[in-house]
């Protein structure tokens, strides 16, 4: 697909950092302040869109990136998976047990599991959001032509 | 707070009617994001942070990818002529109208006062969330400690749409 004008690329390319930067930080606080891994993906995957819209992108160029992204979203998931199936190894052997030491309650590293979860679950969902989005724009380019 | 709540759920059910009766395909998808627009402030009302965050984020999203598909469409609506079948359906939406408004005038008649009362299992959540899980922010102790399966079956639900559409959209294409 084409690009957009100027005007657009060069506010794309200053406000897209941001954004990521943004979306980490939302999942990476998500045990402190509202938000979480769900809403902090879909931020990240926000800044790809934007700069895919803006930019543009030849049709190897997608499906590259595409493979990756599925890639990427498999692994997030699976390994949240390996985490949770780690409480059934040690102590009490429950199915998603809190197994790291909990630490003190309002600092960043603390409560466990729970940031690694965020992390994960948030590298799932920002990547599962992009494939939907480059799956629908290879479909457009193999229509067209 | 009830009446701001009840001034935004009267917009919203006009943008609703509103994105029904539109011609333009493209005011029908912007008028439909006032739902999810109002949504968001009634979250933030009530006091639920979380989710209205999630709430903005995709629907911001899902309006940018709602209206990259419209443009390149006609935009327009195909019409279809209306026939006979059109009054039983009127006269059957009105019906289920009318019974629905009394169930859940029923239902909410036994519920506790608005914002007050929680239920059994919510007081073991709230009491000693933080020291059990060691998280500040109560809604992600509970989604990813208390309610770990649940979370784990919302990401799986993700990865198999993105499976579906993936599915859909090469079939398709290779046709």
């Amino acid at each position: 697909m084409k690009g957009m004008t100027l005007i657009v690329k060069k506010t794309t390319q200053l406000i897209s950092g941001i954004v990521f930067l943004y979306g980490i930080y939302v999942i990476v606080h998500g045990h402190l302040t509202p938000g979480g891994g769900f809403a902090g993906g879909v931020i990240v995957a926000g800044s790809f869109i934007l700069l895919i819209l803006a930019y543009g992108s030849d049709f190897m160029h997608l499906t590259r990136e595409e493979t990756g992204s599925t890639l990427t979203e498999n692994l997030g998931i699976l390994i949240a998976l390996i985490i949770a199936l780690a409480g059934m190894v040690t102590g009490t052997r429950v199915f998603f047990l809190n197994w790291l030491p909990h630490g003190t309650v309002g600092e960043l590293v603390s409560a466990g599991v729970i940031p690694l979860y965020n992390i994960f679950i948030g590298i799932e969902v920002a990547a599962s959001i992009l494939t939907i989005f480059l799956a629908l724009l290879i479909f457009k380019e193999e229509i067209t032509k | 707070m009830e009446l701001a709540l009840s001034v935004i759920l009267v917009l919203m059910i006009f943008g609703a009617l509103f994105a029904i009766h539109a011609r333009d395909l493209l005011s029908a998808v912007i008028s439909c994001s006032i739902v999810g627009y109002g949504l968001v402030i009634c979250f933030l009302l009530l006091k639920a942070p979380d989710l209205a965050i999630v709430q903005i984020v995709v629907e911001t999203i899902t309006l940018v990818i709602m209206v990259a598909v419209v443009l390149d469409s006609t935009r327009q609506e195909p019409f279809t002529k209306p026939d006979q079948q059109e009054y039983v359906s009127i006269v059957t939406a009105l019906l289920i109208m009318v019974v629905i408004f009394f169930l859940l005038k029923a239902a909410t008649g036994s519920l506790d006062p608005f914002g007050e009362g929680s239920l059994r299992m919510a007081k073991y959540y709230i009491e000693g969330a933080a020291e059990k899980t060691g998280s500040a922010n109560l809604v992600t102790g509970v989604v990813f400690d208390f309610r770990g399966y649940d979370t784990l079956g919302e990401a799986t639900v993700l990865v198999t749409a993105v499976l579906g559409v993936l599915t859909i959209l090469r079939i398709k294409g290779k046709k």
